[in-house]
This record gives structure tokens, C-alpha cells and sequence, in this order.
């Protein structure tokens, strides 16, 4: 899909938000999403995505800046006038309605007649495969049809911006996934609009055109799903997207793009100076499935003494202490003729320079 | 009222429970009257003297009349009080229904001019159960300050609302009211039960009830018509003379008196059937009951005492400058149109009289 | 086969596991069922019972019971009934001396006057044979089937009298149904009376309760525990204080017409009447009654989870709409629970609107109580009250028909 920031559908402009007039828990916020984009807000609690989500829906004012839609200003506007269809938390159905009552109900509140209703309350019903269930009460069914049922409710109107705010937080791993893929079948099949709201990494990273990483009320980096992991900016959106080997060091000098790092006393490697100053502490991240055991050839080359070593199946997972930092994880795919591993062997890595990024601290 | 009064009652019966337990040594008698100034004249000339002489303990409590306690105590068998202040006709009632103890009348003191009790005690005084202590007299009064003109004068003036305008205070109850209305109505004091006792005299007296409906306040406390002339709620309502007098007298309040078409009831001790302390309840009662205690009583409170040879005794109010003889009920001044309560009228009558006048109330 | 008999013998193993725990269960909730069955279930019985039964006649009176029994109320009365009255009257003072009175007040409740001719014949000392003429000469009244009729009335030990006099009916001595006099006929206007009160009492604490309950439930911890001990302060202080500042506040020179007379709105001469009527019997009552409707509200409301709302807003339902189809139904087991219980306890309140009231504040609770305490009817009242008991059960019933009262929320 491709993606175009300059025509944008929803715009956030320097938006601001403070509950108490003292702290703000967005900061000047600049958010572009274009038409059709799957988009969502990653990060951990309280780090203003769920507040970012509500001022989009108008439930929370915006203490500053502006808020667009399709190009005009919804600032002012009352949520029930913003057309947007949503997906809660919990759910949210009506307890007292029915399935079919729960799905008619936006219908209902537009005064669409009522054949016009029944077909789109059908169709809606079958796109989230739940037709038979139509009578009963909401808490007569799993959570897993509960969330279908309030996927449709959000869609029987056709609006052209579902808000989700973390819908499959309350599912089983497996149920989760599950959802995970119809839910972006949906988004492909209807060309809607979704701005996605989770705190769950594997999950934004199936389902998003683009992830915002969302820390301390700021959008830490805006990107596609494999730029995140590959190109994180900072060190919080390495960590906090797949797992990280972390080295602290002192940037000793940079030249070309590489900054070389002393790291513990002695030992200098090279890194990608991306958030790096000569003579400044940084942070040098590489991913442990990206760290080579024994290798032909590396960009740099290191000797790590292994501390412990985890059977997983699809691979193996070593710790091991490299340059004094003995929470060094190693990942090593599992296969027939791999060779075995001995706590307190001491054993040659390796790895390339373009995965090896000095970040901030 | 009810309901604080069961709680009052609960504590005294609690209280006079884990008394009994003691009273092998300290007897303890308990005794139930009205409340307010009436309990305090009683209280000043009868129960302190009486503590003082035999060295007992007198507890008192308040209720608001009716025999309701009495029985729900006698049937239970679990008789917390000793003697109750209750008016004649119910004496009657009670001691038929076998609520209360008989009492000897002929073996209480003399008078302190050597006549027997029988002669001593004014008719009506003394009943099979129970021994008058005074009259008391169902009045109207009226706050002064309202009508400027004309003063009511008469019984008829309470029921006429277009010269003294403002609402009115009315017991709760048949007794008194019928009477009162035919009185208003033109009939003459020694008539008013025999028109009483006629379908068309008891359609006669609702009827002329029904002239000042619309302005009526109900009472049901004693204490209730002092508040309601003092608050401005009523201008007129009726009262015991006593519940009027004492804030008149000691608190200069503006209430008047209107003596004409007054009903006198006695007031007297019975001793409930069962009662664990009846011989000290009888002691209690021959001493109060005796020439000078009644004489003091009216000391405190204007009720006319139940003993021929009390009323020469009859001096001045506590503050030691009110003469009281013009106050009380039994004063030949304020005797000119008075009837006393027939009992055996009221006994005949009540139930039908006070359903009638219930669902008048009602509608 | 051999299955279903391990079947049988785990059943059996079960039982015998559980047999403990039940005991044990029964023992720990056996002091209460002991209490609810003494202090309710006794109680009630007896009342329902006493409204059916009153056997002061026919325990006094066997003989003449029996023989009043097949007097049909018409011809004359025979000389065997009046001797055996005569008889039987005399010799139960012998037994107890209230007797003959305590029969004479129950025929008084029939027959006024009778008091005072039963007084005749236990005072005349030469009553023998032939009793009717002697009878006949003590008073004319004993030879009008007024005075018998009457005491056919009440003979029955077991009589519906009681019942048909609450709601205004009277049993004649024939066995026949007729409305009571006018003036006499008083317990249906009050039934209706209290019904109409405690629906209004009832309305009027909904709708000042359901915004406080509101409040309560959606503002802060802080701010609502607050509020919450606001509206717990009126059971604090005692039922008979609160109603007395009532008076305080309505009456003619109280609190509210000195201060509407102070700032000029109202005339000095003109005050308000705000005493003494339905009005204030409207507003004390509802006053007293307002935290039994705001708790169970505020424990349903609290919770109603908040997203409901959005989630209806989002969907394109205006507020008006969101918060009547979606948050309201879901008040309903709160409200319901609240109106139940307010409307129950007005219907049985008495001391507020009796004090506060006046002509108005007469309802049916008053003649209750009037007949416990003043007429000393005790089986009347007992009628008029298991008719307000049944009135109160059909309420329960319609309510769970309509609401469910599995449904029922207290706080």
C-alpha cells in the first residue's frame, strides 16, 4: 500500500493535552494519517496514545493545536457528529440489546429504514461470520464473537475511520492472533481508514501499514513495521520493539557515519552513528538473532564466555557475558547439524556494522 | 410522638427492669404521667415529699394517654409500671377490662379536717380502680396579640372565622370536640349529652365541625397547643387550662383563657393489673392524694384539687405573687357555662363516636 | 452393570462427604432462621390470624353462641337464648370480672349503648325465670332485636367481619354484605389516599435521587464519599428530629417564609402555608426516604461501565439518546430496587405525615394505629394491616413479573 503523508486524512497539528494544567500528557503532537492506512499507536501505558486516540474520537478535548479531518478542523465537533466508528476495550456491547440490536443500533440513531437496516445488519453480520447469533444477548457469547460483534457494530455505518481502541486485549494469545489477521482482512477488503491503539509490539507489527511509538506524550518514531525493527531512531524504540542487546560505551570519535565506541576499559568497536556525539555515553544496540556464532567474516568481531544456554525449539537461545556485559543474548537458529554449546565456553561472534546502531542514552 | 415515646418507654422498662433486681433493698416505684408542667407539679408536690417520707425512688416517664400500653403490659404479663395518671373514663374502661388493680377507697387518709375520704373526694372522684387527684379543664385559649378589636369571649367565638379569623388547634379525638360544637352550636351545658346521645345532635355537632375544617390543626400532646399558639401556626386552639396558664404566667406570653363552655375531667392513679410493687403504688397513692399534697399541687399548676377540704389550702403560684383560686377550673367565676365529662357516655360512645369522627378527619 | 453400581456407591460417598458440610451450614444460619421465624413469620401469622378471629364472645358465651348461631335474626328471640345469656353472662364474672365488659365493649363496636345495658344486667340481682320479661323490664332495648342481632354479629369465633369493615363493608346478622354509612366509610379513601402519597413520595425520590446517585456514582472517590455521607447524615439523627425541623423550617413563621419575607418576595401578611397540608407531607416524607432510592441506585450505577456511553456516542447517538437507551435501561434493577423499597416504607409510614400533615396526612397506617392504641380493636387493625401486607406482596409480585427481582440491586 502506498502511503502519501502530503494528502493527509487525519492531521494532528501540534496537538497538546493536560489533565490537571500542570503536566502534559501529549506534547506537541504532530501526527500525519493518510486515506486507507492502516496506522497504530504503540506504546507502553501512559504514554498518551490512548488520550492521542480519544481526542481524535472527541471524547477528550485538545488543550492545544488542532485536530483535522478530511481536511476540515473537528476540534469542536461532539463525537456523535464525527462519523467515526470505534471499537472499545471490553467491547462495550449493550447488555440489555440484542446481537442484531447492538449491530442496528448506529442504523437506528440515522433513522435508516428499517428494510435497509436488516440488510446491512445481515451483511455486517456475515462479514464478521457471526449470522446465526443475531437473538441472543451479549453475554451469552465468547469474547472472542463479543469483539466480532462490536467490529461490526463499529462498521454497519461505513465510516471511513474505525478508531480501535486496544480491542483484543482481553482475548487468549491464540484467539488474539487469530483476530489479528481478520481484522486486517477487513481493513484490505473495506479500504477503511483504522487507527489502531496497543501496547502489544507483535501485534502492531502484524497489522500496521505504519507504527507511531508513542513515550512520555511523543511520538518517538513514525514508520513501516520493518524500518521500526530494522532502523530504530533511540534506544527506547529499540528496546521497546523486539529484543535488543544493549553496550553501554563513550563515543570516542565519528567519522563518515561511524562512531567508534569504547565499550567497559578498553575494547573499541565500530557502530551507525545515529543518535551519537563525540565524547557523549551511548548505547550500542544489536539484535541478538543478528549476532553470529563463529563467523566466516564480521564487521565486528568479539568473544563472548557463555552463561547460559535456553532450548526453544525453533532456536536456541545463549547468554552470554561480551565486553563485561553478561545479559548478552545470542540467538541461534536450531538445525540438524548445528554444533552444541557448554556453559563457560568461550566462543567467537561476530556481527555486521549495519546492525549495530549507537543510540542515544 | 408515638415513636419516641416507645423508645422513652423501652429505656424506662429497661431501666426499671435491672431496677427490680435491686428493689429487695431500695423499692423503686415507677410511675407514668403526661409530661411537661403537669409532671413537674406532680413531680414538686407528691413524688419529692413521698421520696423524702419513705425513702424510696420514684422513676417517672411520659406517654400521651390511651390504654394501648397498659393492656399490651398486662396481657404480656410483664407489668413495668406501677401507676399511670390516667383520665376517668379510661379508669372506667381499664378497670372493666381488667387492666388495672381495685383500690379501697374507704382505707385512704382522712382529710386533714377530719371528713372521710368518701365525703372528702368530690363525686365522680373516686372510681373502682382509680383516685382523682384533680379537674383539670379542656379550654380554648387565643393569642391576644392577633386580634386587635374584639377579645373571643365565648365557645362560639372559636368556631367563628370571619371576625377572628386564623387557623385552629383541636385535639385529635371525639371527646371534647362534639361537645365543644354543640356548645358553639346554641346547646346549653346540661344538654349537651343528651343531644349527644341522638343520631341527629351527633350529625348537629360534625356539622358545625365542619364550619372550620379547612382551618383546623390537629394536635395530640399536651405540650403540642402552647407550641402552636407561641409559633403563630394557630390563633385560637383549645388546651388544658395548665398547658396555657404556666407559659402565660412565668414567660409573660400573650395567651388568654376563654373559660366559657370549659369541660372539666379528673385526672387519676391507677395501679396496672400485675404491677410487682402494688402495695408501695397504693402507699404512693393514699399519700398523694391526701389533703395537703393535692392543695400544694396547685402550687404549679392550676388544676383544681380532687378534695373538698384541699381548696382552702389553695394559695398562691410558686412565684409567690399569682393568687391561683382565679385560674382554677373549679373557681364558681369561671364555672358560669361548664360541663364535666360524662364517662359513662364516653364509654357507651366512644367507638362509634370516634370512628365517625376518624373518617371525617380522613376526608 | 457393574458401572452403575460404582455409580451409586460414589453418589452415596458424595452424600455422605457433604452431610458435614450441610450440618455445619444448618447450625451456623439456625440462630436466624430462630429469629426471622420469631420476630416475622410469628408475628405476621398472628396478625393475619387475629384480622379472622376473635373469640371474646363465644369463649365468655359458649351456650349462647350456639343458640344466636341458629337464631335467624328475624322472629323474636327465645326464652331459652336469653336465659342462657343471662346465665352465662353472670357466671363468667365469677371467672374474671372484666369478662362482662370485655364482652359488652365488643358488642358495643356493633350495637352503641351496649356498654351500659349489659352494665343493667350485672348489676339487677333478681333476673330469673321468665328472663325475657325481666330482661324487657330493665330496659325496652332488650326487647328490639337491635342489641341481638349485634351479638349475632360478633358470636362467630371465626368471622370475615373484620376483613369486610376494612374495606368499608359491614356483615348484618342475616349474613348479608352492605357498604358502610357514608359518614363511617373512611379505609378506602385512605388506602387510596396512602397508595396515591407513596407513589408520589416514590416519584418525587426518583427524580431527586437518580441525579445525586448520578453524581455519587461517576465523580471522584474523594468528592463521592463525601456526598455519600451527606446523604447517610438524615439516618443519623432521629426520624422524630428530622420531621420536627421540618415543622422548624414550613411553618407559618419558620425558616423559609421569615427569609421569603426578609428579601421581600412574600408579603408579611400573606405567608406562605406550607404546614399542615400534603405539601408538606410530600416533602418530609420524601426527605426521609430519599437515601433508601439514591443507595441501591448508586451501587447499580457504579457499575454501569463509562465506555457504554462512549461507545453509543461514537455509534452516532446524541447524548439525549445514549443516555436513555443505553445508560438508563441499565439503572433499571437500581431504580426499581429504590422505588420498591421507598414506595413500601411510605406505605406503611404514619408518625411524619401525621405530625406534619395535617387533615391530609391522615393515611391508612393512622387508623392502624389509632385501633391499636385508642379503640383497642386489635382485630380490626389486624384486617386493615394484612390488606396493606397483601397489597405490598402483589407490588413485589408485579415488580418481579416486570422487573425481575433476581435483578434487584441493594446498596
Amino acid at each position: 500500500m502506498t502511503v502519501s503523508t502530503s494528502s493527509g486524512y487525519v492531521v494532528f497539528d501540534k496537538v497538546e493535552k493536560t489533565y490537571d494544567g500542570r503536566v502534559l500528557v501529549v506534547k506537541s503532537l504532530d501526527l500525519t494519517v493518510a486515506r486507507g492506512e492502516f496506522l497504530t499507536m504503540l506504546g507502553p501505558s501512559g504514554s498518551g496514545k490512548t488520550t492521542t486516540l480519544m481526542m481524535l474520537a472527541g471524547f477528550e478535548t485538545a488543550t492545544g493545536g488542532d485536530i483535522y479531518l478530511d481536511g476540515s478542523k473537528i476540534n469542536h465537533i461532539p463525537p456523535h457528529k464525527r462519523g467515526l466508528g470505534m471499537v472499545f476495550q471490553n467491547y462495550a456491547l449493550f447488555p440489555h440489546m440484542t446481537i442484531a440490536e447492538n449491530v442496528a443500533f448506529p442504523l437506528r440513531v440515522r433513522n435508516i429504514n428499517k428494510a435497509d437496516a436488516e440488510a446491512k445488519v445481515r451483511k455486517a453480520l456475515d462479514m464478521v461470520q457471526m449470522s446465526d447469533l443475531g437473538g441472543r444477548k451479549p453475554a451469552q457469547l465468547s469474547g472472542g464473537q463479543q469483539q466480532r460483534i462490536a467490529l461490526a457494530r463499529a462498521l454497519v455505518f461505513e465510516p471511513k475511520l474505525l478508531l480501535m481502541d486496544e480491542p483484543l486485549g482481553a482475548l487468549d494469545k491464540q484467539l488474539r492472533e487469530h483476530m489479528q489477521y481478520e481484522i486486517k482482512r477487513l481493513h484490505e477488503t473495506l479500504g477503511i481508514t483504522v487507527v489502531y491503539v496497543t501496547h502489544d509490539q507483535s501485534e502492531a507489527l502484524t497489522m500496521s501499514d505504519r507504527i507511531a511509538v508513542f513515550n512520555d506524550g511523543r511520538i518517538q518514531q513514525l514508520a513501516t513495521p520493518d524500518e521500526l525493527y530494522e532502523k530504530p531512531q533511540n534506544s527506547f524504540v529499540a528496546q521497546f520493539i523486539g529484543e535488543n542487546n544493549q553496550l553501554r560505551g563513550i563515543v570516542k570519535d565519528i567519522s563518515g557515519g561511524r562512531a567508534r565506541v569504547e565499550i567497559g576499559n578498553s575494547d573499541v568497536i565500530e557502530a551507525l552513528a545515529i543518535q551519537a556525539e563525540s565524547g557523549k555515553p551511548t548505547i550500542v544496540s544489536v539484535r541478538p538473532e543478528r549476532v553470529e556464532i563463529e563467523p566466516m567474516s564480521s564487521d565486528i568481531a568479539a568473544t563472548g564466555r557463555i552463561e547460559e544456554v535456553i532450548y526453544l525449539g525453533d532456536h536456541i537461545r545463549i547468554r552470554m557475558n561480551v565486553f563485561g556485559n553478561s545479559e548478552f543474548i545470542v540467538k541461534v537458529r536450531n538445525g540438524s547439524g548445528r554444533r552444541g554449546f557448554a556453559v563457560g565456553e568461550e566462543v567467537k561472534i561476530g556481527w555486521s556494522l549495519q546492525d549495530c546502531r549507537a543510540l542515544d542514552v | 410522638m408515638k415513636k419516641w415515646n416507645g423508645k422513652l418507654m423501652l429505656l424506662g422498662a429497661v431501666g426499671t427492669l435491672a431496677m427490680s433486681v435491686a428493689a429487695a433493698e431500695a423499692a423503686q416505684l415507677t410511675v407514668i404521667s403526661w409530661g411537661g408542667a403537669y409532671t413537674k407539679s406532680q413531680t414538686e408536690a407528691y413524688q419529692k415529699p413521698w421520696m423524702a417520707k419513705t425513702g424510696n425512688t420514684i422513676v417517672s416517664a411520659d406517654y400521651n394517654g390511651g390504654l394501648a400500653e397498659v393492656k399490651a403490659q398486662v396481657e404480656s404479663k410483664n407489668v413495668t409500671w406501677d401507676v399511670v395518671d390516667v383520665e376517668t373514663s379510661e379508669a372506667i374502661s381499664g378497670c372493666n377490662d381488667g387492666l388495672f388493680e381495685k383500690i379501697d377507697a374507704s382505707k385512704l387518709p382522712k382529710g386533714d379536717n377530719g371528713a372521710s375520704p368518701m365525703d372528702d373526694f368530690v363525686p365522680g372522684a373516686i372510681t373502682d380502680c382509680a383516685i382523682s387527684t384533680i379537674a383539670y379543664a379542656n379550654v380554648f385559649g387565643y393569642d391576644s396579640t392577633k386580634f386587635a378589636g374584639d377579645k373571643p369571649t365565648k365557645v362560639a367565638d372559636f368556631f367563628d372565622l370571619k371576625k377572628f379569623p386564623g387557623k385552629r388547634g383541636l385535639k385529635k379525638e371525639a371527646k371534647v370536640n362534639l361537645e365543644m360544637a354543640l356548645m358553639a352550636d346554641g346547646v346549653a351545658a346540661a344538654d349537651v349529652y343528651k343531644v349527644l346521645a341522638t343520631k341527629e345532635g351527633v350529625d348537629r355537632a360534625f356539622k358545625k365541625l365542619e364550619t372550620i375544617k379547612g382551618s383546623i390543626v390537629w394536635w395530640e400532646a399536651g405540650a403540642q397547643p402552647p407550641q402552636l399558639l407561641a409559633s403563630g401556626e394557630v390563633t385560637m386552639t383549645t388546651a388544658y387550662n395548665g398547658r396555657l396558664f404556666t407559659p402565660a404566667v412565668t414567660e409573660n406570653k400573650p395567651f388568654v383563657i376563654v373559660w366559657d363552655g370549659q369541660q372539666q375531667v379528673f385526672d387519676t392513679w391507677a395501679i396496672p393489673k400485675g404491677s410487682k410493687n402494688k402495695d408501695l403504688a397504693l402507699d404512693f397513692i393514699a399519700f398523694s392524694t391526701s389533703t395537703k399534697p393535692l392543695a400544694d399541687q396547685a402550687r404549679y399548676i392550676p388544676y383544681g384539687p380532687a378534695r373538698k377540704s384541699s381548696a382552702p389550702l389553695v394559695g398562691k403560684f410558686q412565684d409567690d405573687k399569682t393568687d391561683m383560686a382565679p385560674h382554677m377550673p373549679t373557681n364558681p367565676a369561671n364555672m358560669g357555662n361548664a360541663i364535666v365529662q360524662d364517662v359513662k357516655f364516653w364509654a357507651d360512645h366512644y367507638d362509634e363516636l370516634n370512628e365517625r369522627f376518624v373518617s371525617w378527619i380522613g376526608k | 452393570m457393574h458401572s452403575t453400581f460404582d455409580q451409586k456407591a460414589l453418589t452415596r460417598q458424595l452424600a455422605a462427604a457433604e452431610r458435614r458440610n450441610k450440618v455445619k451450614a444448618f447450625l451456623l444460619v439456625l440462630p436466624l432462621l430462630l429469629f426471622v421465624l420469631a420476630s416475622f413469620i410469628v408475628p405476621i401469622a398472628s396478625l393475619v390470624w387475629q384480622g379472622g378471629y376473635s373469640d371474646t364472645f363465644a369463649n365468655a358465651l359458649p351456650e349462647t353462641s350456639k343458640l344466636l348461631g341458629a337464631w335467624d335474626a328475624r322472629s323474636p328471640v327465645s326464652e331459652d337464648l336469653v336465659k342462657s345469656f343471662v346465665t352465662e353472662l353472670k357466671a363468667s364474672k365469677l371467672k374474671d370480672p372484666a369478662i362482662p365488659t370485655r364482652v359488652a365493649t365488643v358488642v358495643n363496636r356493633e350495637q352503641s349503648g351496649s356498654v351500659s345495658k349489659f352494665k343493667q344486667v350485672m348489676s339487677a340481682s333478681d333476673l330469673a325465670s321468665p328472663y325475657k320479661e325481666k330482661l324487657s323490664a330493665l330496659s325496652s332495648e332488650w326487647d328490639k332485636p337491635d342489641i341481638w342481632r349485634a351479638m349475632k354479629i360478633v358470636a362467630p369465633s371465626f368471622t370475615p367481619r373484620f376483613y369486610f369493615q376494612a374495606v368499608d363493608l359491614r356483615l348484618t346478622a342475616e349474613g348479608d354484605i352492605k357498604p358502610e354509612t357514608d359518614e363511617n366509610a373512611i379505609h378506602l379513601l385512605l388506602f387510596g389516599r396512602t397508595l396515591m402519597v407513596a407513589a408520589l413520595v416514590t416519584l418525587f425520590c426518583a427524580l431527586l435521587g437518580f441525579p445525586i446517585a448520578y453524581l455519587l456514582a461517576h465523580a471522584e472517590t474523594k468528592t463521592s464519599n463525601m456526598l455519600l455521607i451527606i446523604v447517610l447524615l438524615p439516618f443519623w439523627t432521629s426520624l422524630l428530629v428530622r420531621t420536627t425541623a421540618w415543622i422548624a423550617l414550613l411553618q407559618q413563621n419558620g425558616v423559609v417564609n421569615d427569609f421569603l419575607v426578609a428579601i421581600g418576595l412574600i408579603d408579611n401578611d400573606h405567608r406562605l402555608v406550607m404546614m399542615y397540608n400534603m405539601f408538606a407531607t410530600l416533602v418530609a416524607m420524601t426527605h426521609v426516604l430519599l437515601p433508601f432510592m439514591i443507595l441501591p441506585m448508586f451501587s447499580v450505577m457504579k457499575t454501569i461501565k463509562a465506555n457504554l456511553v462512549r461507545a453509543a456516542l461514537s455509534l452516532g447517538a446524541t447524548p439525549w439518546t445514549a443516555f436513555w437507551q443505553v445508560y438508563f435501561p441499565q439503572t433499571i434493577p437500581g431504580l426499581g430496587a429504590g422505588c420498591l423499597l421507598v414506595f413500601i416504607l411510605a406505605v406503611g409510614y404514619y408518625i411524619t405525615p401525621a405530625l406534619v400533615g395535617g387533615q391530609s396526612g391522615q393515611l391508612i397506617s393512622n387508623i392502624i394505629a389509632f385501633h391499636m392504641q385508642k379503640t383497642l380493636n386489635w382485630s380490626l387493625a389486624s384486617a386493615i394491616a394484612t390488606l396493606l401486607l397483601i397489597g405490598v406482596l402483589l407490588l413485589y409480585w408485579l415488580y418481579n413479573r416486570l422487573v425481575g427481582i433476581d435483578k434487584m440491586k441493594l446498596a
